[in-house]
């Protein structure tokens, strides 16, 4: 198959919410775009995520990343009434802000000393987050289980309806020109005269520019580009309950979130177990156990589903975006808040790969601290 | 419309929205409803539109119906069994503090 041999400006490998954001961003930059996308049978952390938009406690350890987080969230109810336009799709983005609940006065504690020292990292912007006590999260939330004893209530905190957002952004691309090529698993891509090519399972493709935005796929394609994209697999698992008419809860919670239709999703556990995606009762057990500490009033739903998924971790959690130094015009982004992040990569981070290089920006996401980290 | 291709056996008789399916023993409740004819068991609690049998395994959460008061249980995947209360669904359940509203 040779008749793909058509050149873009860019070539985005990996079409979930990462790449899918950039190429519409691109599209939106008046580019010519192609998305390669692998199958349905890869990792596809857009697929399995929880679907917060959430701001606070992010970018605890780097500054930037909470800047850039909250730059997000601040641009996503445009970006949301955007792709709701494009694609007569509601993407069910709602921002009441969220509730991390806090279950002992040590991790109250911990809460309160974060919030103090992130209170400025927006400057005169307020950081917004701010402990509230047992008392005011009856006001908010009732039916909450006797041993929640205080929470931290982000300003900026949001949610979406995650698969909703991969299928706005997938048909607002193409709506805006993007060649969408699905079974296009890339096994290389490499500098090719003035631009690159990518060989796939579907042929040739060839553009000015390349973007790697693949999750765990990236890391493989990294080096032969002069990209460097150190990633580390993380599980989480979620509970789904059936659709509940009650609304049990007026706003996100780090670990408990329900959705326009109803379901509450419950999540979320931190495992090391490699890039399995499968779900176990053992850690299920314990999810449903804390959430029924938070509201037991849910013990009266049924759970009709669950799922593994993996997580795409930095060795630091923070995003990773490198310009190859050695290939000018090729890009690699990764980054864990892909749905967080979503409206900050199509209208911005886009528009500064258009224009072919960081120049200043991003310094701070540069995976070389990681080599700085290892030299100490 | 589904048709029964084995035959005979014992019967098991309970209710679907009050009217009485004949059962054979064995049949899921889902199985009994087709060969009884009734293909509507809920409306989607989204979209209002009507659901019925899709998978017939499990997997696909379509037939979920109400059994003895119980909501959002899989006609596939329940035996039908003598004097089962079975309803249609219509909306989504309700919780209060105490449990089930």
């Amino acid at each position: 198959m040779t008749r793909n041999e058509a050149a873009s400006d860019t070539l985005v490998i990996g079409g979930g919410v990462v790449g899918a954001a950039l190429a519409w961003g691109l599209a939106r930059a008046g580019e010519r775009v192609t998305v390669l996308d692998d199958g349905d049978i890869v990792l596809r952390a857009s697929r399995g995520n929880f679907g917060l938009v959430w701001v606070q406690s992010k970018g605890a350890n780097m500054f930037d990343y909470a800047r850039w987080t909250r730059r997000s969230a601040d641009l996503w109810p445009e970006f949301a009434a955007m792709i709701g336009e494009e694609t007569d799709l509601d993407l069910a983005y709602e921002k009441p802000g969220g509730m991390h609940f806090m279950l002992s006065e040590t991790e109250l504690e911990a809460a309160r000393a974060r919030n103090f020292a992130m209170k400025d990292v927006t400057g005169p912007d307020d950081y917004g987050a701010e402990i509230v006590d047992r008392h005011e999260l009856d006001k908010i939330f009732p039916g909450l289980g006797p041993d929640v004893i205080g929470g931290s209530y982000g300003h900026h905190d949001g949610h979406v309806n995650p698969l909703k957002l991969l299928r706005g952004l997938h048909i607002a691309m193409e709506a805006r020109g993007v060649r969408y090529v699905s079974n296009a698993r890339v096994e290389s891509v490499a500098k090719d005269g003035a631009g690159f090519a990518a060989e796939t399972a579907k042929g040739r493709f060839s553009a000015a520019k390349v973007v790697l935005a693949a999750g765990h796929g990236t890391t493989e394609l990294a080096p032969a580009l002069g990209l460097d994209m150190p990633l580390r697999p993380e599980k989480g698992q979620i509970l789904v309950t059936e659709r509940c008419a009650t609304r049990l809860l007026p706003m996100p919670t780090h670990v408990l979130r329900q959705t326009d239709e109803g379901t509450v999703l419950i999540g979320d556990s931190h495992e090391n177990t490699g890039y399995s995606t499968a779900s176990y009762t053992p850690v299920l057990t314990d999810i449903a156990r804390h959430a029924l500490r938070c509201f037991p009033a849910l013990a009266a739903l049924k759970v009709v589903r669950s799922w593994g998924c993996v997580r795409v971790l930095s060795p630091d959690g923070c995003p990773v975006y490198h310009a190859s130094e050695t290939c000018p015009g090729a890009f690699a982004i990764a980054c864990h808040s892909g749905v967080t992040l979503a409206a900050a990569h199509a209208m911005e981070l886009a528009g500064v790969i258009a224009s072919g290089s960081f120049g200043d920006r991003f310094a701070a996401f540069h995976p070389r601290r990681f080599s700085h980290a290892q030299a100490h | 419309m589904p048709k029964r291709i084995e035959t005979g056996g014992a019967t098991v008789t309970f209710t679907f929205d009050g009217r009485p399916v004949t059962a054979i023993a064995g049949d899921s409740v889902a199985s009994a409803l087709a060969a009884a004819g009734i293909t509507r068991l809920r409306d989607s609690v989204v979209s209002g539109a009507p659901r019925g049998i899709h998978c017939m395994m499990g997997a696909c959460f379509d037939c979920l119906v109400e059994i003895d008061g119980i909501p959002n249980r899989q006609a596939c995947m329940t035996l039908a069994a003598e004097g089962m209360t079975v309803r249609a669904q219509q909306g989504a359940v309700s919780v209060s503090e105490g449990g089930r509203a």
